[in-house]
């Protein structure tokens, strides 16, 4: 299946969200998601199933001011 | 100073980018005194853990985290991006920036007010960046804000506080708010200015950041708004417009 993580074409194998973050490497990693500009809670990931050509955010702490 | 119900002993908050390292960041947010540094979120590329290893550096450093909406441009990027700071950072606290104009960087005053009113709705403790107009900051308290974050300049750019006169009027106005000057502070006098006026805070990054010397610059900030906190405190005197002899006129010997 293919989706847009990050803005850029991914392929992937797992649709459930938790299982498509270990899939694409980001294990226990901190991060929030969001799926087509829609926050989604580390909660939900598991009951969240992506679809071909879904939108996926995946966010990180970084610098700022 | 309070802010929403904390009480932080330093009046400086401190920005976390554009350092030339991990280490002097840490270095500087330490000689700073700071006990509040901003932080945002970014994409992250699976398996690099870029922004683990930043957040591990800031969790060491054992300050309060203020996440930033930075470079969001609507309302509901930034109440989204707010949900996922909440979650991430796991702080009610949020310094919502909407951005309204390039070159500027100014606030989307208008988004600023909407987006406010969601996120106090939703829980969030909002440290709204604005500009110093008096009926935008009304409508921000009205909408549950109980900080407000003026402009003393563009950010990152480095000139100061542009509209004294706009800053004390805000000052004059809201005695019992809680006001921060975040943007555009570009050096320590910059910084006393801003105390000295009856701001509780300043909050900036790039002045410290981007100093040749950060470590040096980050405690010659922390010793500014230090001296500009017990300026206001110990009551300016009022300037004239004529001068007047400091030394007694009375006495003084006839030797011509």
């Amino acid at each position: 299946m293919r989706i847009i993580l990050n803005g850029e074409e991914r392929e992937i194998e797992e649709r459930i969200l938790s299982r498509t973050l270990c899939e694409l490497e980001f294990g226990d990693a901190v991060v929030a998601t969001a799926v087509n500009e829609r926050f989604v809670p580390a909660a939900q990931r598991s009951a969240i199933a992506l679809n071909d050509g879904d939108r996926l955010e995946v966010l990180a702490p970084m610098q700022g001011g | 100073m309070l802010l929403y119900d904390v009480e932080l002993a330093s009046p400086l908050m401190l920005g976390t980018a554009q350092y030339p390292s991990p280490a002097i960041l840490a270095a500087a947010v330490q000689a700073s005194g700071a006990e509040v540094v901003t932080v945002s979120l970014r994409r992250e590329a699976g398996g690099t853990q870029a922004g683990q290893a930043f957040w591990s550096i800031i969790r060491d450093l054992g300050t309060r985290v203020l996440p930033n909406t930075a470079g969001c441009r609507t309302v509901k990027e930034a109440v989204t991006t707010a949900h996922m700071a909440r979650e991430m950072f796991g702080t009610p606290w949020v310094k919502l920036e909407l951005i309204g104009e390039e070159d500027t960087l100014q606030p989307d005053v208008f988004g600023l007010v909407d987006a406010a009113r969601i996120l106090t709705e939703e829980g969030f403790q909002v440290f709204p960046y604005t500009t110093e107009d008096l009926v935008v900051a009304e409508r921000l308290l009205a909408a549950g804000c109980r900080v407000l974050m003026p402009w003393g300049a563009p950010i990152g750019s480095g000139r100061g506080l542009n509209n004294v006169l706009g800053l004390r009027m805000l000052r004059a106005h809201f005695p019992d708010v809680a006001l921060v000057v975040d943007a555009g502070i570009g050096l320590p006098s910059h910084a006393a200015a801003a105390m000295e006026l009856g701001f509780d805070a300043v909050l900036l990054n790039t002045a410290v950041a981007k100093a040749g010397d950060p470590v040096g610059m980050a405690k010659a900030f922390a010793l500014a708004v230090e001296a500009g906190r017990l300026a206001r405190h110990a009551i300016p005197m009022e300037p004239r417009e004529i001068a007047s002899p400091s030394t007694p006129v009375l006495g003084r010997a006839m030797l011509t």
